[in-house]
């Protein structure tokens, strides 16, 4: 069973295998599954992230009306064929906000690691679909390979916005992306783990401040971003550049900053943007408070 | 290790918007529901920390009344889980704590009827998972790592060794056991963690024997 990252790219390289055969064997032994009914389950949460992306580019709207309709807008943005960053950088924007939209929207989706980070894997996967043709297989394989790095995160630090802020939660989802990228393009382990790190490294101090306590303003931008991020950094560590913090430490400072983090900039909408007088008086108008109560 | 498995991570399939305040809350309300084991006639919820700064945004208290309606996660009935619960005419009360707690995401979950009550305390930890720290006053201190059970049983002599010799005779292994009870010879709870997913029949095997009240599962 592997503790941190570095243990589990010396499992993967070791043995010459990928980081999701390392996390599919692993859940053999501990749940006593057969890899059928675990590459099954898998399957099954591939099939509602699929869902809910197709369902978040068609345009949803939440019922506070805060969010919804954004997926549509960058789709439309793309086809126009004039955007300044890259086509499948902004698919996946478009993807992870897609899916968020639809969470804010009440709708089905699978958390990964969180209903509000459950943007950022999917969008990234649904997006690099176009580009790498994978087989269903090897998506399936990308969300072990997230779910590797996620457990690490989970055990030794944090992806409970209340516990850490939004650093644990889309900053833990970028970074379990980005290693997943690197995988599916073809990188080694250890180029993984610097994708983990290099993506981790730049989420670090982000707090949880929705506005309204809903999980709409920022969440679903910070998605975007956090797809964003994750498309960069795998680009990064395929280039063959490396963190200067191993992957291990980087996530050990993610836990000590969550610990230091006061308790309003952690999904208490008390401070940061959930404070700001645009975001109170969001507040005010959706639950037909008066300002002067709050 | 708090979490086991990939699907910790990579799910749960849930009913948005959050994992912790959504998800974890409907796990809270089912296991509450399980171990009274009928649907109750009256609900008291008091949220403490986060949960009660935010669950109005966050559909906590729908998820809560979701779970206790035996609501899973990803079960769309649960946006509707308050109105489903007024229609049946059950009494709900939601109480926002100023009180801080260990975790910023706790619920003290009060349920009943005419012939008894439930009083529960749950807490989210991320991700949708859950763990259980109080049940009827008895201090629970599960880890969360391995798959877990909960006997309700009368305090008799043999009631722990009967149950002990179910889980053997089916190779399950105890890591871990706590036993307590409020006073000598009344209810007692057994909390035993084992190594392996426990099946149904199991339970119903244990829930068979003499003095054993009631059977549980709270962590796969």
């Amino acid at each position: 069973m592997f503790r941190n990252v570095a243990e589990l790219v010396e499992l993967a390289t070791s043995r010459n295998t990928k980081i999701s055969e390392i996390m599919i064997e692993q859940e053999i032994e501990v749940t006593g599954r057969t890899r059928e009914e675990i590459i099954a389950m898998m399957d099954r949460n591939l099939l509602v992230m699929e869902q809910a992306v197709e369902r978040g580019i068609q345009g949803v709207k939440s019922h506070s009306g805060l969010t919804g309709g954004d997926a549509v807008l960058m789709q439309e943005y793309i086809k126009k064929g004039n955007f300044l960053s890259g086509e499948t950088l902004l698919d996946a924007v478009s993807k992870a906000v897609a899916t968020n939209e639809v969470n804010a929207a009440m709708g089905t989706i699978c958390a990964t690691p969180t209903a509000g980070s459950a943007g950022v894997v999917p969008g990234t996967l649904f997006a690099v679909k176009n580009k790498l043709n994978p087989t269903r297989e090897q998506m399936v394989s990308f969300l072990f390979t997230s779910g590797a790095f996620g457990f690490v995160v989970a055990n030794n630090a944090s992806i409970s916005g209340a516990a850490g802020g939004c650093q644990a939660e889309v900053g833990s989802a970028a970074g379990m992306a980005a290693a997943a990228l690197v995988e599916l393009a073809g990188g080694t382990p250890e180029q993984c783990a610097e994708a983990m790190a290099i993506t981790l490294k730049n989420m670090l101090g982000l707090v949880c401040d929705p506005v309204a306590g809903l999980v709409e303003v920022p969440c679903v931008k910070r998605n975007a971003m956090g797809a964003a991020n994750a498309m960069v950094a795998a680009d990064m560590a395929l280039a063959g550049i490396k963190s200067r913090i191993p992957c291990d430490e980087v996530i050990d400072a993610m836990f000590k900053i969550g610990q230091s983090m006061p308790s309003a900039l952690r999904e208490t909408a008390q401070g940061g943007l959930a404070a700001t007088p645009t975001g109170r008086e969001l507040e005010a108008k959706i639950f037909g408070i008066p300002l002067t109560k709050q | 290790m708090k979490y086991k498995s990939v699907f910790d991570i990579i799910g749960p399939v849930m009913i948005g918007p959050s994992s912790s305040h959504t998800a974890g809350a409907a796990r809270i309300g089912r296991v509450a529901r399980s171990l009274f084991g009928r649907e109750p006639k009256w609900v008291n919820i008091s949220l403490y920390g986060s949960f009660a700064k935010t669950y109005r945004g966050h559909g906590t208290d729908v998820a809560l009344i979701g779970g206790l309606l035996d609501f899973d996660t990803d079960d769309p009935r649960i946006i509707k889980a308050i109105d489903l619960a007024e229609a049946k005419g059950i009494k709900l009360r939601f109480i926002e704590e100023d009180a801080v707690t260990d975790h910023p995401n706790t619920a003290r979950v009060i349920i009943g009827d005419d012939k008894g009550e439930l009083e529960l305390v749950g807490i989210s930890i991320g991700g949708g998972k859950i763990e259980i720290t109080e049940l009827n006053g008895f201090e629970l201190k599960l880890s969360g790592h391995h798959p877990a059970i909960l006997v309700v049983h009368n305090d008799r002599f043999g009631a722990i060794a009967n149950v002990a010799n179910v889980l053997a005779s089916h190779q399950v292994n105890i890591g871990h056991m706590e036993v307590s009870r409020k006073e000598k010879g009344k209810m007692a709870l057994m909390t035993i963690e084992v190594d392996h997913n426990i099946g149904q029949d199991i339970l119903d095997e244990i829930e068979k024997l003499p003095n054993i009240l009631k059977v549980t599962k709270i962590v796969d």
